[in-house]
């Protein structure tokens, strides 16, 4: 019956422990989940295309057509699969044949572009599946920039101008992993620190245990520490797997400062952590923590991080919602220290947002913290 | 120990709590007796500092719990009516954890709850949440008291427990109370009114009295009676046409009734109740003058039926 005497805060941060790895569905949530989530988005949910199947309409049959119809067959990323000679051949192609993008060259292309005419280029995709048909037109576009930059180096002044994209130029194997592994850190530690933590209080609340907390000489401060301690733990282990998969499994090479992204994550924790302590000192069960936490945080963070599709090709309603994400500031900035290597500097602003944001959500949800029911 | 003046709540349209006034002395065990719904619960809830009261005034050994809720929450123990302990967590993890967050340690105040957690040692190491309803209970308390209050609030410690334990809990209120700590206990159970050094009845968020339970008993001044017959349903909706019935109800194996007062001597309305429902075809007939529990004297207070009471033979 000898027992040690522990500390609050200890015994406190024990109890959690054993909250998380008593129950099965918590423990496979907080630790196997995140794994899974890389695996399937990083191989299984891929937005590379490899040899997708395009159709020519090439009225103008010169010089500058052939080259650029060249360029793109030659790709990994496109197969022409037929030529088209007439406005209504094209209306039957995306239906009757596996047809992913139609590229339409105006008459008298090569005279045109010579003499600072009206060369056009008209990209005909199929916007039944948004995020394929945005994904083939930025890689046409690439490859109709690259054509462009070398024509650039002949003298010549071609009057088209075609965008190309950040993404392509810092991923040029265009491989959808580069762009997975910072969407899946974000949603991952999302789902650690804001809907766990939520939850988890929540719980305490709906078992009126909370009720037992309160009227006891805790402070709420190491209530919300203690909560909260054991979940930072677990995201930096989820955080120490992800990166390993990324270099490893997925072959995602950390370009940038590990320790810059360490410390970027470590922001975001705290971030979420907040956020999921704001959500539970407005809720009283857990299954409405989660619901809240699902709906207010996980669904945007999967739909308008542009993990999964593109936010430049949602309405501005949507690109402006993005904007207030914490995770996309997150996503934003691991993806320019992660894949494009930049330094402290180029993702000033991300940081500033990001503490910003955490600052005020801490405060708010210690303060919101009650110290009372009810 | 505790000191409460006119303290009001309101929960929407409901009025939990009016005008409610109490006085607790140090060393007491006070029980605040009443139905489900009566109010208990809010009231436990104000006075250990995790409600706060609409209007009123209450102090818990001078500190006030609105101002000084910190304080408080040092010197009492609470155990809410509902489970309140880890069910993922061991019984000694549980009692573990509730030590050290009162920074205290289980052997220092082993004493106090060594009765009852000797009962819980061969089970130290199951899950609270597969215990029995009386273990649990029993449990909780452990946990409420390991770090020895000044004050513990008990919010219905018996409800869904065994006779036998519900029993040994009050022994240990008992041994509680002459170790100098105060209780203030609620329950639905009228039998365990007696168990109290005073108490109160509750009803709708209002006191109806407060004394000791000899004094409450000794205030009732009807007749009472206990009937009973070989039909007893019928033998209630009978009673209650009776032209000089008062009140009426069942309590437990028999029926209750008070009657409207006349001069007749209690032979003869023993003797005239005999003949109305010997007419109505009731055999084993049984009329006794009988003394008034605590119960009887809720009935009387409220004037209405007592069925969200658990009466004395309920859980039997």
């Amino acid at each position: 019956m000898i027992q040690k005497k522990y500390s609050p805060f200890l015994s406190f941060v024990r109890k959690e422990f054993f909250h998380i790895f008593r129950d099965r569905w918590t423990s496979i949530i907080l630790l196997i989940m995140p794994i899974l989530m890389i695996i399937l988005f990083g191989f299984a949910i891929t937005t590379e295309v490899k040899n997708a199947k395009i159709a020519i309409f090439d009225p103008s049959q010169d010089a500058a057509t052939h080259a650029i119809v060249d360029k793109l067959s030659t790709s990994e990323y496109f197969t022409i699969e037929t030529y088209v000679y007439s406005q209504n051949e094209m209306d039957n192609l995306f239906r009757k044949r596996n047809i992913g993008l139609i590229v339409v060259f105006s008459e008298h292309f090569y005279e045109n572009m010579m003499h600072g005419g009206d060369a056009k280029i008209q990209l005909i995709a199929d916007g039944s599946d948004p995020n394929y048909a945005y994904t083939l037109t930025q890689y046409a576009s690439a490859l109709l920039g690259s054509y462009q930059q070398e024509n650039i180096s002949h003298n010549f002044n071609p009057p088209f101008q075609i965008e190309t994209t950040i993404k392509m130029l810092y991923n040029p194997t265009l491989k959808g992993a580069y762009n997975t592994v910072p969407g899946v850190l974000g949603m991952v530690l999302m789902l650690i620190c804001a809907m766990m933590t939520s939850i988890s209080i929540a719980r305490e609340k709906e078992f009126g245990n909370m009720e037992v907390l309160l009227v006891s000489p805790l402070k709420p401060i190491t209530i919300i520490l203690s909560k909260t301690v054991p979940y930072i733990v677990l995201s930096l282990i989820n955080f120490t797997s992800i990166m390993l998969l990324a270099v490893f499994a997925l072959k995602v090479p950390i370009v940038g400062n590990i320790l810059l992204i360490a410390l970027i994550s470590l922001i975001f924790i705290f971030l979420s952590l907040a956020l999921g302590l704001l959500i539970s000192t407005i809720v009283k069960t857990q299954i409405v923590a989660m619901l809240i936490s699902g709906v207010v945080l996980m669904f945007p963070v999967i739909l308008l991080s542009g993990m999964i599709f593109p936010v430049e090709s949602m309405g501005v309603f949507f690109q402006y919602l993005a904007k207030v994400l914490p995770a996309n500031w997150y996503i934003a900035a691991i993806r320019k220290v992660m894949i494009q290597g930049l330094g402290i500097s180029s993702v000033s602003k991300e940081l500033i947002v990001l503490i910003s944001m955490a600052v005020l959500l801490i405060a708010i949800s210690i303060k919101k913290f009650k110290v009372r029911i009810e | 120990m505790i000191q409460v003046e006119h303290i009001e709540k309101k929960y929407a349209k409901v009025n939990a709590l009016q005008n409610i006034s109490l006085h607790v002395n140090k060393g007491e065990i006070f029980g605040i007796i009443g139905p489900d719904g009566s109010g208990k619960t809010t009231l436990f809830r104000i006075l250990s500092t995790v409600l706060l009261a609409d209007k009123g005034k209450a102090c818990i050994n001078g500190w006030d719990v609105v101002k000084d809720y910190r304080i408080i929450r040092n010197h009492i123990g609470y155990m809410p009516g509902r489970f309140s302990l880890y069910q993922d967590l061991s019984v000694e993890e549980n009692l573990q954890f509730f030590a050290s967050i009162f920074k205290t340690s289980i052997e220092s105040n082993y004493y106090l709850i060594k009765d009852i957690y000797q009962q819980l040692e061969p089970f130290k190491k199951r899950r609270a949440g597969a215990l029995s309803g009386g273990m649990k209970q029993k449990l909780a308390l452990c946990c409420a008291l390991i770090h020895k209050p000044d004050l513990l609030f008990l919010d219905e410690p018996t409800t869904g427990v065994d006779p036998v334990s519900r029993k040994e809990l009050w022994d240990m209120l008992k041994r509680l109370k002459s170790e100098g700590v105060t209780i203030l206990v609620s329950t639905s159970y009228m039998d365990e009114a007696a168990r109290c050094d005073r108490i109160a009845l509750m009803m709708k968020g209002k006191f109806l009295i407060a004394d000791t339970p000899s004094n409450i008993v000794n205030q009732y001044n009807e007749k009472l009676w206990a009937v009973s017959s070989d039909a007893m349903a019928k033998l209630l909706i009978d009673l209650k046409n009776y032209p000089f019935i008062k009140n009426y109800y069942a309590f437990g194996d028999l029926h209750h009734i008070t009657m409207q007062a006349n001069s007749k001597s209690d032979i003869e309305l023993q003797h005239d109740l005999h003949e109305y429902l010997e007419k109505l075809k009731h055999q084993e007939l049984f009329i006794s003058n009988i003394k008034a529990s605590i119960e009887d004297c809720f009935m009387a207070l409220t004037g209405g039926s007592s069925d969200t009471l658990h009466t004395t033979k309920n859980y039997e």
